[in-house]
């Protein structure tokens, strides 16, 4: 079995993000990027099941700039084999994102294609189930844990109601929860051997499919700030404060 | 031009989102319609005619649709697609799961999450756990949206008389089949649309001690949330999770217990009316957005609090 996963480079989580003073977006120049965690653990999924002798070979993907290769470096320092970077400067939405992947996968013929549920950045939780409408695959959304038997693919999803067990076969697309499992960190060794596996980049003019964006974003700005509360001294307080001053309960 | 609506449901009842996603769309267009897909919902329909704002009710009624997997729900709304300036469904695990695939079919960019309309064509939406708000613009031939409940009010259940017209079932060659759910039963109010909400983070150290919130919760009528890492730790099920990437809450009163307050909490319950945290560690950043901080023990601090409402109870009574 051949696996693709789709990886993209976002600002890192820890981060406090800063709209940017022209309200044209958020600030990432100079701020630490990262694997977007979601991505992660579709990276851990793949390299467990080559581990597990069910994937033969693992691939990552990623689209963006140049600097992109460093999340693509970082999979493969935890165990993908080789990587591709589609190369675009614009950012790209789920659609386009969805479109791009197909022409990958199109050539690549991975069974099985496993990317995270949502990039933290826009928060769209989207291109996981375009893709699938794309390639008519089945769709797995939010999996939190995955067994493969025989071509039979069998996973748990996490719902709002709790969780959803479905069984369907490959080749298929499924979008992985941050419960899937634990992400390893790259040892030293390891990062060193990553730079040595291959990283093909294409550039994504080449690919003949319209990538333009549909939605224009007239500006970005700051969410309302709460404004700031008080301490209370003990629990006869706050009791009193939330029925007699803010009268909640 | 008219506004479709998918509505989610179990079979039997609407869920809430549904009646917030309805506001929404009421912002758009006075031609409401509300698309059911599902499985023996002649009674779901029916009461669904009731709501004043809703047009016209439309229903695909077949056994296929039961567990709504959406390689077979998405192709029936794609269809009735052309009818429609707006398709809206709520940015729960259903309308996520459902509404992409639609913009795949009918070539569309989604827009996920919106929290606010300003016109047909202009919406506003939270990115980077809400961080930061975006407003975007787009002259598509149909704006496909998912909305997120807590950003509209629910709308009036009753009062309406609206049509009903039935449509043919689509079949599509599907791979997956549904093996179960694992759905918690409780009687408290649902965590997305209680008024009071009570939730436990890492600082409860074990699932036992979630005991305690659900006392202090049930004294409240409130619903039980839960951070990451309470989830993370097995604590409590996933399906409590409040935050950037489990559920969004925007309740009058959201109580804090233990949780430090990742920025990725806050994207879940920033947007409650009153915020309670309780903290031993002064420097949890959770303080910094609570009306109400108190540093203390929770494990003296809730029972406490339980004893605090029933004088406030014996007082009343």
């Amino acid at each position: 079995m051949k696996v693709l996963v789709a990886v993209k480079r976002v600002v890192d989580y820890k981060v406090q993000i800063r709209v940017k003073s022209d309200n044209s977006g958020v600030e990432t120049q100079n701020v630490k990027m990262s694997v977007n965690p979601p991505d992660e653990n579709a990276i851990e999924e793949a390299v467990k099941l080559k581990e597990q002798g069910l994937a033969n070979e693992i691939i990552s993907v990623s689209i963006g700039d140049d600097k992109s290769q460093d999340v693509l470096r970082t999979s493969m320092a935890m165990g993908i084999d080789r990587s591709i970077l589609v190369k675009s400067q614009n950012t790209l939405e789920p659609l386009a994102v969805a479109k791009t992947l197909k022409i990958i996968i199109d050539k690549e013929k991975p069974d099985l294609v496993l990317m995270g549920k949502q990039a933290i950045d826009d928060d769209s939780n989207q291109t996981g189930q375009i893709l699938s409408a794309l390639l008519n695959w089945p769709q797995g959304c939010f999996i939190s844990n995955l067994k493969i038997e025989n071509n039979k693919v069998f996973i748990s999803r996490e719902i709002d109601e709790g969780i959803e067990n479905l069984e369907t076969s490959l080749p298929a697309v499924l979008t992985c929860d941050l419960r899937l499992n634990t992400p390893r960190f790259a040892s030293l060794p390891n990062i060193m051997k990553a730079k040595k596996k291959p990283l093909e980049t294409i550039d994504i003019d080449t690919l003949g499919i319209d990538t333009s964006s549909k939605i224009k974003t007239l500006k970005v700005i700051e969410p309302p700030k709460r404004k700031a509360g008080i301490m209370v001294n003990d629990v006869k307080e706050l009791v009193q404060k939330l029925k007699y001053e803010a009268k909640v309960i | 031009m008219s506004v479709l609506v998918v509505a989610e449901h179990d079979n039997k009842n609407l869920k809430s989102s549904t009646l917030n996603t309805i506001s929404a769309a009421e912002k758009l267009s006075e031609d409401i319609h509300l698309l059911i897909l599902g499985n023996k919902i002649e009674d779901l329909a029916k009461s669904s005619k009731s709501i004043q704002l809703v047009k016209k009710v439309i229903i695909c009624d077949h056994e296929k649709l039961e567990n709504q997997i959406p390689e077979l729900s998405s192709p029936i709304i794609s269809n009735l697609a052309e009818n429609y300036s707006h398709i809206l469904a709520p940015s729960s695990t259903f309308g996520k799961n459902l509404l992409p695939r639609v913009s795949a079919q009918l070539d569309v960019t989604q827009i996920s999450d919106i929290i606010g309309i300003e016109s047909q064509d202009t919406f506003i939406r939270p990115i980077y756990a809400g961080n930061a708000i975006s407003y975007v613009q787009t002259d598509q031939k149909i704006n496909l949206m998912t909305v997120r409940p807590t950003s509209f009010e629910k709308c009036e259940e009753a009062g309406g008389d609206a049509a009903l017209e039935n449509i043919t079932f689509i079949d599509s060659e599907v791979k997956t089949t549904f093996v179960s759910r694992e759905v918690s039963k409780s009687d408290r109010p649902e965590l997305g649309n209680a008024r009071v909400v009570v939730s436990g983070g890492r600082g409860l150290e074990n699932s036992d001690n979630f005991k305690l919130l659900y006392d202090l919760a049930d004294k409240l009528n409130a619903a039980v949330g839960a951070s990451r890492a309470a989830v993370d730790s097995g604590y409590i099920g996933n399906e409590y999770q409040v935050g950037q990437t489990g559920k969004m809450v925007a309740p009058e009163l959201y109580i804090a217990v233990g949780i430090s307050g990742a920025i990725q909490h806050l994207a879940g319950m920033k947007e409650s009316k009153v915020i309670v945290a309780i903290n031993k560690d002064l420097e949890a950043p959770i303080f910094n957005i609570a009306d109400y901080g108190l540093s203390s023990d929770l494990f003296q601090a809730i029972p406490e609090i339980i004893k605090e409402l029933d004088l406030l109870n014996q007082i009343e009574s």
